[in-house]
């Protein structure tokens, strides 16, 4: 599949002749499982098989759930703790589920900003980066549909301020949200569509998790170093790559053990520990909880979105040219999908010609910024929007859109970038031989002193 | 059904709303006390969950109910582990709606609990993991793996929360709670040797509070003690399999990487 070239699937037996002729699936499943994969990839390559795990898992376990649910407005609550109580390993199968989709999101910050630190976006790679930001749109829109069903407090009351933002759109706002709906407020229909949707849409990212892959499988694997792997001959390729199976396979799956390690700790642990206690009091409309506070992976989003107040400059400037057509509210949205839309933007507007971040010495210093800037986001959204934390989201929002915006479109033209090797080849030796000096004398002792 | 209770049924049947069914997570003071079932290995302790089941009969039901917990449950062998005779003439103390019969019969085994008698009252069986009782270190919560989420300590904090002040706010009476640190139209329900603890156990205040906390931590935790069971088992299981995998990993890729170390010096 890759351009890569390697050794192709040939059909031996007669048997396998013949299949090969009319449908060549073993040839497809060979040449996926044996693709050439960099030497070098270090550990932040696992997440890939993380996620694809997940995915399998949460559909799995969901489709299970889904045999015990009921969508209901005066069942669905009732529901789930009849899966809890009667369901045979039913609370396990629930917990799996909730605490699978943390996993997932946990995994799939590491695997973006992973992509983001070592150029994973760039040239050949734009239309697997897009495709993952596809994935993690559907992602976000499949969990939060999911966390209406139990039809508890914060369900109820996240599901109306969050179809509210599409409200808050000018002129169709307030039409496309009852359409969203289902009716003028979150009910049964809601509900309903929102099960409907949780169900099909894991199936929509599974296809495009397989066209990821297809796409990634096209241009070949990125790398620490982002050298491109050598294509001139098959020799050459071989110095600077491994099969997938089972180097990669072996590798990945000892990474996933050590996380389900953890994964299951927390779920028979301390399954609720990510939860909000509020969504075990059953959904009432007459009722609003003190704070309603989405699943901490929404969180830096959510502190974008209310970061925008009446006060703030920039919205009284917009306010007034759109003549008060744009208000806080709609600024807010409409930054909240714009923090998602820049990251698509990526491969655009990061202008170095050097891919990998390990070799621009300025890149590294901003891109830590913004992963300490995702934190402080996390943290804000959790926390009530007034006084000073408006101030510090603001502030982080500011650097969201600076960091994507000004900052990686500048520093391509800036940064002194440092000199990559010249082969994966050559970045394997020196990493493999610094690692046997490091933790042993086996292999050339250097010469100890004498005192 | 003392006078007692009916007095507090209807003191609290004029309160409407205001209690603290609005607020998760305890802002007053928590008291962390330690139960059996905390920590990786724990358990319920079947004694103390009968007694909380006297406690929650004797007190609680008078006002709220257990809507989603069925009566054969009490049978469990990790929960309270009734008798499956004493859970059916338990049951039979209760009177629940037959809608085919379309009257109202004793309860048997697969019926659940009743509902709330009073609607301001709410409903009991979820309220330990409707509310937490600590979420340190630094609001992070981790420290719930060893000491719970802190959902029975706060229900057992609220029991002994009361200070004593009372207040007529719109015509209904209201009580300062400490637990919630605010006033709460629920009274004070426990008193000195308000139950009488079949097993003998002397009930003070704080003894009937943490059992009938326990009870309810049951009642919306039935199966956490097979859970933490599978908990044990799949983390030995799951150490054991990284191991071999750690081990085949290393095996595997010795060979690629001894050629890599003797190449640099080739060159």
């Amino acid at each position: 599949m890759s351009g890569i070239p390697h050794d192709h699937y040939e059909p031996k037996s007669s048997g396998e002749k013949w299949l090969h002729r009319r449908l060549p699936i073993v040839s497809l499943l060979y040449d996926t499982l044996m693709i050439p994969t960099p030497k070098n990839l270090n550990w932040m390559w696992i997440w890939g098989v993380v996620l694809v795990f997940c995915l399998v898992l949460q559909i799995v376990t969901g489709i299970v759930l889904a045999m015990h649910y009921t969508p209901h407005i005066d069942m669905a609550f009732a529901s789930v703790e009849h899966i809890m109580r009667n369901v045979n390993h039913g609370d396990m199968l629930r917990y799996i589920h909730q605490n699978g989709s943390m996993l997932f999101f946990f995994a799939v910050y590491l695997h973006i900003f992973r992509g983001m630190y070592y150029g994973s976006y760039k040239t050949p790679r734009e239309v697997t980066w897009i495709i993952g930001m596809l994935i993690y749109l559907l992602m976000m829109a499949t969990a939060f549909m999911g966390y209406v069903l139990p039809w508890g407090q914060m369900s109820f009351w996240g599901a109306t301020v969050i179809t509210g933002l599409f409200g808050a759109i000018p002129g169709i706002g307030e039409g496309l949200q009852t359409w969203l709906l289902g009716g003028p407020a979150v009910g049964n229909a809601t509900l309903n569509r929102f099960f409907s949707l949780h169900y099909l849409l894991p199936f929509v990212i599974l296809g495009l998790v397989i066209v990821h892959i297809w796409a990634f499988h096209t241009t070949g694997n990125n790398n620490p170093t982002g050298v491109e792997v050598r294509r001139t001959s098959k020799e050459d390729a071989e110095k600077d790559t491994l099969p997938f199976w089972p180097y990669f396979v072996i590798k990945d799956l000892f990474a996933l053990a050590l996380i389900l390690l953890v994964f299951w700790a927390v779920v028979a642990f301390m399954p609720n520990y990510l939860g909000h206690a509020d969504n075990y009091i059953e959904a009432d409309p007459l009722v609003t909880p003190s704070h309603i506070v989405p699943e901490w992976y929404f969180l830096p989003f959510y502190a974008i979105l209310r970061a925008f107040t009446s006060d703030v400059m920039i919205v009284v400037v917009v306010n007034w040219l759109t003549f008060g057509i744009v208000d806080a509210t709609f600024f807010g949205v409409l930054a909240m999908f714009g923090a998602i839309f820049v990251m698509a933007l990526l491969p655009w507007l990061d202008t170095s010609s050097v891919r990998s971040g390990r070799y621009r010495p300025a890149f590294k210093m901003w891109f830590w910024v913004f992963i300490i800037n995702f934190l402080v986001l996390t943290w804000v959204g959790a926390m009530p929007a007034e006084g000073i934390y408006t101030t510090i989201a603001l502030i982080g929002t500011t650097y969201w859109f600076a960091y994507f915006l000004v900052i990686l479109p500048l520093l391509g033209v800036l940064e002194k970038p440092t000199v990559p090797p010249s082969t994966i080849e050559e970045d394997f030796n020196n990493t493999v031989s610094k690692d046997g000096k490091g933790n042993g004398k086996r292999l050339d002792p250097e010469p100890i002193p004498a005192e | 059904m003392s006078i007692r209770k009916l007095a507090l049924s209807a003191a609290a049947a004029l309160s409407l709303g205001a209690g603290p069914a609005v607020a998760a997570g305890g802002v007053g003071e928590i008291i962390d006390f330690s139960f059996s079932f905390e920590g990786p290995f724990g358990s319920y302790d079947r004694a103390q969950l009968q007694r909380g089941l006297q406690v929650y009969t004797e007190v609680c039901a008078a006002c709220h109910g257990l809507q989603y917990v069925a009566f054969r449950t009490l049978t469990q062998e990790s929960g309270p582990a009734l008798s499956p005779e004493a859970m059916r003439a338990y049951a039979a103390t209760f009177e629940v709606f037959d809608p085919e019969m379309q009257e109202w019969r004793p309860a048997d085994g697969p019926d659940h609990f009743p509902e709330s008698a009073m609607e301001t009252a709410p409903d009991l069986s979820l309220m330990a993991k409707a509310r937490i009782g600590f979420e340190g270190p630094y609001g992070l919560g981790i420290n719930q793996l060893i000491r719970g989420m802190g959902g029975p300590e706060y229900i057992a904090s609220f029991l002994l929360g009361y200070d004593g002040r009372e207040e007529m706010q719109a015509g209904a009476m209201f009580y300062y709670n400490r637990a919630y640190d605010g006033w709460v139209s629920m009274a004070p329900v426990l008193w000195e040797d308000g139950v009488e603890y079949a097993d003998g156990t002397p009930a003070t205040m704080e003894q009937q509070a943490r059992d009938v906390a326990a009870f309810l931590m049951w009642t919306a935790e039935p199966h956490l003690g097979e859970r933490k069971r599978s908990g044990l088992v799949g983390v030995i299981f799951l150490t054991l399999l990284a191991s071999l995998l750690y081990l085949t990993n290393k095996r595997l890729w010795a060979p690629v990487k001894d050629a890599a170390k003797r190449k640099p010096k080739e060159a």
